[in-house]
């Protein structure tokens, strides 16, 4: 494929932007980080599909699109099954010789919001992933249904507040744990699978770079802070994903052809998860005394879940 | 064949077949909703820069949102390393760099989120948030010094 330099971020900046602004996307919306951090990888033709969702909605406000590439969408959890059926045209009307331009290079990415990914999406997604087409579906997880006032999802990590599952006198917020998206979508036997966040612009570019050149159905899951709904201030998305990813809340790391763990990124400090919790206002409630159990619960997770992951990437399991 | 747009003028709302009229296939139905980004041709549009592209009225490049702002980042050319980081991390597509060189802000499509302030790595910052309504000179005349490091 045409890739494009990310050698340096200079020389990444000389790429021409084909998601324009004036989307409706909140200021500071981690969303659009990623989708420009995806779409300035590669010059190549792409055909995109969105479930519903903050991305979708806010940059696809009739009259206007967003999107300089195709772009298509029919449903909430159907990005998965349009951009497989149109993977699915493309080559047929290939081998019919029925294609303007046979040989333009054209790339298949779907978008989807971790309750559409999770939760209401999850069959067409696996069966996507099962019947092994040329796709990459990223997932923008902000951990909850944020277009529709921040309702749980089976992303919502312990502990948080959400307006489905909210604190108070009587709860903590968020009881369930997290669903393991990334392990299941490894599960399909996938080639490409990762987790990846937009402050690590060069780990996120170079995996996407790899899940765009390689055949077969990839699948990379990104944290994408969510202001609104995670409660701190707009100019901070950056910020808090640093908090993120060096707390080890969202290790980033790629799994293989399903079994080959590679931690793509590992903190110089470690940061306690209390320095990420206490950054955001969904957390708030946690810091008082009642709740400092569920603190030293999620610090525990996080903990087994790293020692899980070191251990897979040395046995290469 | 019917004609879609006929039966979309029909009051009953609802298309009932004739008995013996076929459905139309896949392929002849009038699509949904398309909005062309460009006029014409839109190949090779990855590598034309955003002032060389005959963008469509259906692009929302050529809408606004600079009423959502209530500050706006003012940019400072004398200190800047032209970096980047500003222009890779805004999520409105907003600040112009051409030929790693970053140029400036494209205040249609800014929000004034401060995230390109925020990941400025200057000292001072080379980016700062001022009043939507302050004039660039106020803002520049402003500009605070270099911060010293503190001593740990
Ligand atoms: C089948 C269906 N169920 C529910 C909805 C309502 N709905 C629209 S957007 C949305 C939230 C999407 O959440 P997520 O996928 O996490 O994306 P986010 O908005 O958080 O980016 C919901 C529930 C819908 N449009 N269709
Ligand atoms: S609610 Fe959250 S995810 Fe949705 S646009 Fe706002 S910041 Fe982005
Ligand atoms: S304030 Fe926000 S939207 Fe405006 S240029 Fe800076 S990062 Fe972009
Ligand atoms: S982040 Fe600051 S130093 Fe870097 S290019 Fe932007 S304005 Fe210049
Ligand atoms: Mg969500």
């Amino acid at each position: 494929m045409a890739i494009t330099s990310i050698k340096n971020l200079k020389e990444f900046s000389t790429n021409n932007d084909r998601f324009e602004g004036a989307h409706t996307l909140c200021p500071g919306c981690a969303h659009s980080m990623i989708v420009r951090e995806l779409m300035n990888c590669t010059d190549d033709n792409l055909v995109m599909t969105a479930n519903t969702g903050c991305l979708e909605v806010s940059t696809a406000v009739y009259p206007f699109t967003t999107w300089d590439t195709s772009w298509m969408h029919i449903g909430f959890e159907n990005a998965a099954s349009s951009v497989t059926g149109s993977e699915v045209m493309h080559r047929v009307r290939k081998k019919k010789g029925t294609l303007p331009d046979p040989d333009a290079p054209v790339k298949f990415v779907a978008w989807g919001g971790d309750g559409s990914t999770f939760d209401i999406g999850f069959q067409w997604l696996s069966g996507a992933m099962e019947r092994g087409h040329n796709f990459v579906y990223v997932c923008l997880d902000n951990e909850n249904y944020a277009n529709t006032g921040g309702q749980r999802s089976s992303a919502t990590p312990i502990g948080s507040t959400t307006s489905t599952a909210p604190a108070g006198t009587h709860s903590y917020g968020e009881k369930q744990k997290k669903k393991d998206i990334v392990a299941i979508m490894a599960a399909h036997d996938a080639p490409y699978v990762a987790q990846l966040a937009p402050n690590k612009w060069k780990i996120m570019a170079k995996g996407f770079q790899k899940a765009l050149d390689t055949e077969g159905p990839c699948f990379i899951n990104t944290v994408s802070p969510c202001c609104t709904e995670w409660r701190f201030d707009p100019k901070d998305t950056i910020t808090i994903t640093d908090l993120a990813t060096d707390s080890l809340m969202f290790p980033v790391y790629e799994i293989i052809n399903g079994h080959e763990l590679n931690i793509l990124y590992r903190p110089k400090n470690v940061l306690k998860v209390e320095d990420y919790l206490g950054a955001q206002g969904r957390y708030k409630h946690l810091f008082k005394a009642e709740n400092k159990h569920v603190i030293d619960k999620i610090q525990k997770d996080i903990n087994e879940y790293w020692d899980m992951l070191q251990r897979r990437e040395e046995a290469r399991i | 064949m019917q004609d879609l747009k006929l039966l979309a003028q029909d009051n009953r709302g609802l298309y009932q077949l004739e008995a013996g009229e076929d459905l139309l296939g896949w392929h002849e139905v009038t699509q949904g909703s398309i909005l062309p980004s460009f006029e014409g041709d839109a190949t090779g549009i990855a590598n034309m820069k955003q002032e060389e592209r005959n963008y469509s009225h259906y692009n929302s490049y050529t809408a606004t949102v600079a009423s959502w702002r209530v500050l706006k980042p003012v940019y400072n050319r004398d200190i800047c390393i032209d970096c980047q980081n500003c222009w890779v991390w805004c999520p409105d597509t907003s600040i112009i760099s051409r030929d790693k060189q970053m140029l400036g802000i494209d205040y249609d499509h800014c929000k004034g989120c401060g995230v390109c302030v925020e990941v400025c790595p200057t000292n001072p910052k080379s980016l700062l948030m001022f009043g939507e309504h302050s004039s660039f000179e106020d803002a520049l005349s402003q500009w605070p010094e270099k911060k010293k490091k503190e001593k740990k």
